[in-house]
């Protein structure tokens, strides 16, 4: 458990290290100006902005090899390159890279951080033009389609048409749904992963008691806490916390920690972290709090809660896909009990339910949500096998590989 | 990885008669497609939009790892989400007798396929009739191979049965071949009689 036996050491270090401003290091901004806003759903113009991004491998001469990954409520751009804050390995590192199911020797590969996040794009720490201060709670609420919109807008800058795939699990599936639904003329592929058209009742409820937990610490101060240079930490990391555990399964919760008991023989009849998973929780929502702004997780959650994709179409879900010439390849994980195969399946018949061209995988694990985000070789033959296809009907050569190396 | 001979050697006969009665660059819809091997083949010697429907997961992640676009559902229960004439060809591939409610299938192929596809095992072959008149068992053949108890195949037809349905469904029957036990198709001009004693399996291609 040399996880959990960094926890304290981490928790210290993290208090000088606390950010009042979206950190961006490594990479590239777009910056689009007062008189480029950017329309929200919510009614108002939000100019101006900023998208921070990271892109990997080499856009090709037609601009038809770009992949959009779209990262998940806490990820960020950081996909394939070790992370500037925590030095870790890139989120999908299993996924992106050279040779890997997303190659990036043959794809440009695009992820950018999402509108109301945290790693540098514009969101709730960024400073409001009108009062020279973060924006805080004055930041407008964004929804999954803002995002879309706003990578749409990126695009555009880069001069990039359409996409050969956009790829995202969870959030990031959304936004995959979102993208093909709103803009079909530019997604020629799509791979929605372990997501759904609509966050159910139970998510809301989830994400709920994550916000209740940050709006109960005295230190986020009604959301000004940058103005008081205090941060919301036991409240952020209480968020995190019971969201990790619906990340998880019980299975896989009881595979890693069983009723382990952590540094010590027996229980010590206190409160104090007895149990292994207790410990490990700990640390997941300490270590959460330093790369992560308590604002954006009410954000970003926000914006989960509100997808529906059917409700945007008069409550029939196959009226988003109605036209669509996109080729689709829905996953989903048995233990994930967040976004249950059930979610994936409602789009797979809607899509069905337009004859579009669609592939549908559900694959064992007991890793629960985020199988997505791990060494699940069967998602990689997955990913790996739809790309080839889609691939060779853009007519996406692969560099230096033959026919029999496609099958 | 695997070594893939071409698709047109090696590929069952059955498939291969059934690739031919397809259109190239149509739009085909393989109910119960397996492995993918008919959809490999649809796809690469007919030039088709190729996707397929089967209900073992482990042969759908199979059929995407290739390439192919399929999505696992059930025959009986998922047809009903396509819209009418979805596909140019909705087909049945030895699948038939495996479905709960044979009649609704059908039917369901011919609502969302301009025409249907359909091969299947023929219970009339004389092989099974002597095995039943003469041994008294369920009989069991080279492409039936399964014991009675725990076969998938629960709804077996004659080819006699299924013309009868295609009457009752006002399908109208625009090809058929029969496929003797080496696999080999019978003349066309062998009465339904003849070959409902010694094709071993059919092919039907459909039309409302």
């Amino acid at each position: 458990m040399s996880d959990a036996k960094h926890k304290s050491k981490q928790g210290q270090g993290a208090k000088s290290r606390a950010r009042t401003q979206p950190d961006a290091s490594g990479s590239q901004i777009a910056h689009f100006p007062q008189s480029e806003p950017l329309p929200l759903d919510c009614g108002v113009e939000l100019a101006p902005f900023s998208l921070a991004y990271q892109t990997y491998g080499t856009l090709n001469e037609d601009r038809t090899n770009v992949v959009l990954i779209c990262h998940a409520l806490t990820g960020d751009q950081h996909v394939a390159n070790t992370h500037p804050v925590t030095g870790k390995p890139g989120w999908w590192e299993t996924m992106v890279g050279p040779g890997k199911a997303i190659d990036t020797e043959r794809f440009f590969v695009i992820c950018a951080n999402h509108i109301g996040a945290c790693m540098g794009s514009t969101g709730p720490m960024s400073l409001n033009p009108g009062t020279g201060k973060p924006y805080g709670l004055d930041f407008p609420v964004i929804t999954i389609a803002d995002m879309v919109r706003a990578q749409a807008r990126l695009l555009d800058r880069l001069g990039i048409g359409d996409l050969f795939c956009v790829a995202g699990g969870s959030m990031g599936g959304m936004q995959v749904l979102e993208w093909a639904a709103s803009y079909k003329d530019r997604v020629f592929s799509a791979l929605p992963i372990a997501t759904a058209a609509r966050h159910s009742s139970q998510n809301i409820a989830f994400h709920e008691v994550g916000r209740q937990a940050i709006m109960a610490d005295p230190d986020w101060r009604g959301g000004r806490y940058n103005d008081d240079e205090t941060l919301p930490r036991k409240g952020l990391a209480v968020a995190r916390m019971a969201a990790h555990i619906t990340y998880l399964s019980d299975n896989a919760l009881h595979r890693k920690f069983g009723r382990n008991l952590q540094d010590r023989e027996a229980l010590t009849f206190g409160f104090d972290a007895d149990f292994q998973v207790e410990s490990y929780l700990r640390h997941q929502g300490y270590t959460f709090v330093d790369r992560f702004d308590a604002n954006s997780y009410l954000y970003m959650t926000r914006a989960m809660d509100y997808f529906d994709l059917a409700a945007d179409h008069d409550g029939a879900l196959a009226g988003a896909f109605e036209g669509t010439s996109t080729r689709f390849c829905c996953v989903s994980f048995t233990s994930d009990w967040l976004f249950p195969t059930g979610e994936t399946r409602a789009v797979v018949q809607a899509l069905n339910a337009v004859a579009a061209n669609v592939s549908f995988v559900e694959i064992e694990s007991d890793k629960g949500h985020d199988a997505f985000l791990l060494e699940e070789p069967e998602l990689f033959e997955t990913v790996s096998g739809f790309l080839t296809a889609a691939a060779r009907r853009r007519g996406l050569a692969r560099p230096g590989a033959g026919e029999d190396a496609e099958k | 990885m695997n070594i893939h001979p071409p698709p047109s050697q090696g590929a069952r006969v059955d498939l291969l008669l059934l690739s031919r009665m397809v259109e190239p660059k149509s739009r085909v819809l393989d109910v119960g497609c397996g492995d993918g091997a008919l959809l490999r083949l649809l796809a690469e010697t007919r030039d088709v939009d190729a996707r397929g429907i089967e209900i073992s997961q482990a042969g759908v992640n199979q059929c995407v790892a290739r390439g192919l676009s399929v999505v696992q559902g059930d025959a009986d229960t998922d047809l009903v989400n396509y819209p009418d004439n979805a596909f140019d060809y909705a087909i049945l591939s030895q699948t038939i007798q495996a479905t709960r409610r044979p009649r609704e299938v059908l039917e369901q192929l011919l609502r969302i396929g301009r025409r249907a596809i359909v091969s299947f095992p023929n219970f009339g072959h004389w092989n099974i009739r002597v095995q039943i008149m003469f041994r008294g068992r369920m009989p069991v053949t080279a492409n039936l191979s399964s014991a009675w108890y725990d076969t998938p195949n629960i709804h077996f037809c004659t080819i006699r049965d299924f013309t009868a349905l295609c009457h009752d469904l006002g399908a109208s029957v625009e090809r058929s071949i029969a496929l003797n036990a080496q696999g080999k198709p019978l003349g066309l001009k062998i009465p339904y009689v003849m070959q409902n004693l010694i094709g071993e399996q059919a092919i039907f291609l459909l039309s409302r």
